[in-house]
């Protein structure tokens, strides 16, 4: 194992030319050898592509050019983001074998910063799960038990980083599925604010929710991932025109003086040993000098309702492009809606048939109104209860998931449990605001907790300040 | 009015227009190149693929917004959701409850006004070529072919208020439109290459009574065919619910061989398009400035125009004249020949007969034409003579009317007693004028010589031919 | 609304759905699915008893206005590279089976 496990120590030192990139990767690759077998992280490894792109940063070092600040560093890219080239398949028959013809930005952008792709990771079926089981290519599990999942719907992402498959991995949030693996797997994972960073080459499960965002094994990891994928892109109409996020300066600053919310109607049912960790965070920032100040999000409780609403509305428009006729899968038939309704029956998991369904339903004539009409004014209930938050508080805590990771098999057979997972993740994307999850300490059967910093739209930087203070002062054990 | 009968009609007009990409992404928006060569992430709908909104596309549809009269305003896009094989992400993006234009007017030549309900942006979609069964037709194919250069080119419909009375309104407004589409830049509006297509809702009812129930027409390429179809979509209708039967509401097409309609499909198959705001894109709300300056910029419209020339010339706006001469962009060039000192009202006639095959800016300099039609209208070139020197100058793309008339003849003698003097000898000389009308060119020796002999040697041989084959026709 | 979770969505309506959303479900699906769904509903009629009559829905987590590009002709993909990855191509174009039953 090599002593450089984050990815600010790997780039360091491949800028200054103490290691070499290919040497880096070698070790991961390695370590993939040795285990990958047992986790199932990726749906795909690049190692040729890794290779050259390392040799190249290797050349750019010899060359006296500076590769940029991911110099080196292995990164996982969750198999939902384009990859010019590569197979990009969304853990989904529909697009097996499917080679886009382009990048999506934050591949470009990571690319340009001298990141090397090591592969593209597992996930639950166009990111739809909470668990990594709905992959159309097998179970993502736990690195801490492999008996357990990973979480999800980027499981894959969050266990190559625990596994020590790359240094850094990118996810995508919907409902939490950065957040949720990231707490089962003992990893950072972080969900900008919407139109942060560019969706642009990220397959779309629910556009008004989507967002990209990165699992480190650090806080400081997360900042760099995020200054180097943020910032305007002309090719999403809903990326903030403003400059990338600047972040890492806020990562030593005192958290002294700062107010930090304790939802007082947090919806209950969680592990005691989550919400022991939970009530430890607030007092360690207590200790530190911040404030702890009471708020209320009376409807959050309607979080899960709007979201399973919203979300399967969109996905079910988003993801009727798959049809057989462009790329993708094809079930011959004697006429194109035969072939239509064949190709997406083989083609789609239960999961996404069912949200399929119920999206459609949502929105069709007659229910529209009572559904997704009714769950976009629900949305906006909850963003207004986070905008009264916001005026008391500066951030606000919960835990990341309710439970630990549970094991492979337990909620497969019951899809409302299962969406029970994202009860505390759910409400950020709804009003679109940054959401982190820091390891903190363990729960039951001593596996990861991990605690979830939220803050208002654009507050990336006081959310920051807070997860490092957070990961300073967090339980041993959990790494 | 047909047999008893009062037609309503309503027509929706889609218009490609005239930007140099999509209206979501950057490939061309280009007609009749080889397949499947405009497309982009975007166009097929590929996974990860987002829209952005084409700035000149939304200033276009302004400028048609603007030109109907419609007031623009902030909008939305929305996802009109069905599967298709042309139509990529099996969504088209367009505008639902919110569109950009509204509430606007257009004006027929004889001043009329049809209302305009809406105006608003959407995708088109790809083309489908059916393969094997009977002439291309959809149904008895084998399979289907589809290029998307088509897929994604900018789109405005532009729906009218079923203000239309008559078949000959109908080609009226479409022709109408037509023109200020091409005069504002828009777009091409060309219905036989699909830029320009026109939809028809028609219905009919007895004066008086409720409205009836409506057919959506479809298929119609050309101005002409528009009318024949709904001439021939009301008598259907009429000997339907003469015949005691009821109209059923449903789409139907037009076939140009048949001369029919046909039923495409009925209300009951009507999808479910499960409209919602378009998430990938955020409103459109066009400032007050933009707003004034593309109303600023726009060019002075077909109605102006015909007004304008109508002024000058004296000729009615809505006859044919300056209808013809308006459309084929001439009125300037007229009223450059008038402000060269010619009469505008000869200036509108010559160009209207004479300038059929030039285009808006002729190849005779209008103060050429200007002299020419001094000398006409000071007596000294008859009207006839006048046609043959505007021919001779548009042959040489110009001239001297004075001296292309001189060498001719034409001013050998007084034109008008030259003419008075043909006039004469043909009066004397019946038998050889009905000979030389039939065809015999020998007669026309006899009255040249007679006229001759009457002028004394003045009149010039030449221009005494040329007004005989005049007279002749 | 109805107080049983059957009652909240019919096999016919999911039989429905499932035809717009062009998935092809047998019967035994159909039950399977009804269930699940009505499940679901039953859940969300949580928000049944909201009066949101005075709320405005929310479409937009970022209020961003007017994002528009320049009218710039960027070079099509590739026309080999696409159609090779399709189910089914022929002369440059993509091809499918009939047409049949989809107008509309």
């Amino acid at each position: 194992m090599t002593e450089l496990s984050n990815a600010v120590d790997i780039a360091n030192a491949v800028r200054n030319g103490s290691v070499s990139a290919v040497s880096v990767l070698d070790e991961y690759l390695a370590r993939i050898d040795a285990r990958e077998s047992s986790i199932h992280a990726f749906n795909l490894v690049t190692r040729e592509q890794a290779r050259t792109m390392a040799a190249q940063v290797d050349a750019d070092v010899k060359a006296g050019r500076d590769p940029g600040p991911l110099a080196g560093v292995p990164i996982a890219l969750k198999d939902n983001m384009c990859t010019r080239g590569v197979p990009t398949t969304c853990s989904s028959r529909i697009l097996e074998g499917w080679k886009p013809p382009y990048d999506a930005t934050v591949v470009t952008r990571l690319a340009g910063a001298g990141a090397v792709f090591v592969g593209k990771t597992n996930l639950d079926e166009f990111a739809m799960g909470s668990s990594t089981e709905n992959s159309a290519f097998g179970v993502t599990y736990n690195p801490h038990d492999t008996s357990r999942v990973s979480g999800g719907s980027s499981g894959g992402s969050a266990a190559a980083v625990a596994a020590g498959f790359a240094a850094a991995s990118l996810g995508s949030d919907t409902g939490g599925s950065i957040r949720q693996p990231a707490a089962l797997c003992g990893v950072v994972g972080v969900k900008p604010t919407y139109g942060t960073v560019s969706r642009y080459g990220l397959v779309a499960f629910a556009s008004s929710l989507d967002q990209i965002g990165p699992f480190t094994v650090d806080v400081r990891d997360a900042a760099v991932l995020l200054e180097a994928m943020s910032g305007h892109d002309p090719l999403d109409s809903t990326s903030i025109p403003q400059p990338a996020l600047s972040l890492q300066g806020s990562l030593d600053r005192d958290v002294k003086g700062l107010r930090i919310g304790r939802i007082i109607d947090l919806p209950g049912g969680s592990d005691p040993e989550v919400e022991a960790r939970l009530a430890e965070s607030f007092d360690a920032l207590a200790a530190a000098g911040a404030t702890i100040v009471d708020v209320e999000l009376p409807s959050m409780k309607y979080g899960l309702t709007a979201y399973y609403l919203i979300a399967p509305a969109e996905a079910s428009s988003n993801l009727a492009r798959y049809d057989g006729v462009r790329y993708g899968l094809r079930v011959d038939a004697a006429d194109t809606n035969s072939m239509y309704m064949a190709t997406r029956a083989a083609g789609f998991g239960d999961e996404v048939k069912r949200r399929i369904m119920l999206g459609t339903y949502a929105l069709s004539a007659g229910y529209y109104d009572a559904y997704y009409g009714k769950a976009l004014k629900v949305r906006r209930l909850i963003s207004d209860d986070f905008a009264r938050a916001y005026q008391k508080a500066d951030v606000i805590l919960t835990p990341t998931s309710p439970i630990v990771a549970f094991p492979v098999g337990a909620k497969v057979d019951d899809p409302l449990s299962m969406y029970l997972c994202d009860v505390f993740t759910i409400p950020t994307n709804l009003a679109g605001h940054p959401a982190m999850s820091v390891p903190f300490g363990t729960g039951a059967h001593g596996l990861p907790v991990g605690v979830q910093v939220l803050a208002p739209t654009l507050g990336e930087s006081v959310m920051f300040q807070v997860a490092a203070h957070l990961e300073r002062v967090a339980p041993g054990g959990a790494k | 009015m047909i047999d008893g009968y009062e037609l309503v009609v309503g027509l929706e007009v889609h218009v490609e227009l005239a930007t140099a990409t999509k209206l979501f992404s950057a490939s061309a928006n280009r007609f009749g190149d080889d397949p499947n060569t405009h497309i982009d992430p975007v166009t097929l709908g590929l996974p990860g693929a987002l829209p952005v909104l084409n700035r000149q596309a939304v200033e276009f549809a302004m400028r048609i917004g603007l030109a109907l009269n419609c007031t623009v305003q902030a909008c939305t896009f929305h996802r009109k959701n069905y599967f298709y094989p042309d139509m990529p992400k099996a969504y088209q993006i367009s505008q639902y409850d919110v569109p950009l234009n509204v509430d606007g007017w257009l004006e027929l030549p004889g001043g009329k006004r049809i209302g305009i309900e809406r105006a608003h942006l959407e995708e088109d979609t790809g083309k489908s070529t059916h393969i094997g069964g009977t002439g291309g037709r959809i149904h008895g194919s084998d399979y289907s072919l589809i290029d998307f250069n088509r897929a994604g080119v900018p789109l405005v419909e532009i729906v009218g208020r079923p203000d239309i009375a008559t078949p000959d309104e109908a080609k009226q407004y479409v022709t109408e439109l037509r023109q200020i589409l091409v005069a504002i830049g828009a777009s091409d509006a060309k219905m036989e290459e699909g830029s320009m297509r026109c939809d028809a809702n028609v219905s009919v009812r007895k004066p008086g009574a409720p409205l009836g129930t409506r057919c959506e027409i479809k298929n119609v390429n050309s101005v002409r065919s528009l009318g024949r179809a709904i001439e021939y979509e009301a008598r259907r209708q009429i000997a339907l619910i003469e015949g005691g039967e009821k109209v059923r509401q449903e789409t139907r097409h037009w076939d140009e061989t048949d001369g029919r309609t046909h039923t495409l499909r009925t209300k009951e198959d009507a999808d479910d398009y499960r409209y919602f705001l378009e998430p990938d894109l955020v409103p459109l709300a066009p400032e007050a400035v933009w707003i004034d300056a593309v109303r600023a910029a726009l060019p002075m419209l077909p109605r102006e125009r015909r007004a304008r020339l109508s002024s000058a010339t004296g000729a009615p706006a809505d006859g044919e004249a300056v209808m013809v001469v308006v459309e084929r962009g001439q009125d300037d060039y007229v009223l450059a020949v008038a402000s060269a000192g010619a009469d505008a009202s000869r200036a509108l006639v010559h160009v209207k007969e004479a300038y059929a095959e030039q285009g808006a800016v002729p190849s005779v300099p209008a103060a050429d034409l200007a002299r020419m039609i001094v000398l006409e209208t000071s007596g000294k070139l008859t009207s006839t003579q006048a046609k043959i020197v505007l021919a001779e100058i548009m042959a040489n793309g110009g001239g001297d009317a004075e001296k292309i008339a001189a060498a001719k003849g034409f001013e050998a003698m007084d034109t008008s007693a030259l003419e008075a003097m043909v006039d004469e000898v043909i009066a004397a000389q019946a038998d050889a004028w009905a000979k030389y009308c039939a065809g015999e060119e020998k007669a026309m020796g006899a009255l040249v010589g007679a006229i001759m002999k009457a002028s004394k040697g003045k009149a010039d041989g030449k221009a005494v031919t040329a007004l005989l084959q005049s007279k002749r026709g | 609304m109805p107080d049983t979770p059957q009652a909240r969505i019919s096999p016919d309506t999911v039989a429905k759905v499932a035809r717009l959303a062009r998935l092809d479900v047998s019967s035994a699906e159909v039950d399977r699915l009804t269930n699940q769904l009505a499940g679901m509903l039953e859940h969300f009629a949580d928000i049944d008893a909201l009066d949101l009559a005075a709320t405005e829905p929310m479409t937009q987590p970022y209020p961003l206005v007017n994002v528009m590009r320049d009218d710039v002709v960027k070079p099509s993909l590739d026309r080999d590279e696409v159609l090779a990855a399709a189910p089914a191509a022929e002369d440059g174009r993509f091809r499918v089976p009939p047409i049949i039953g989809l107008e509309g």
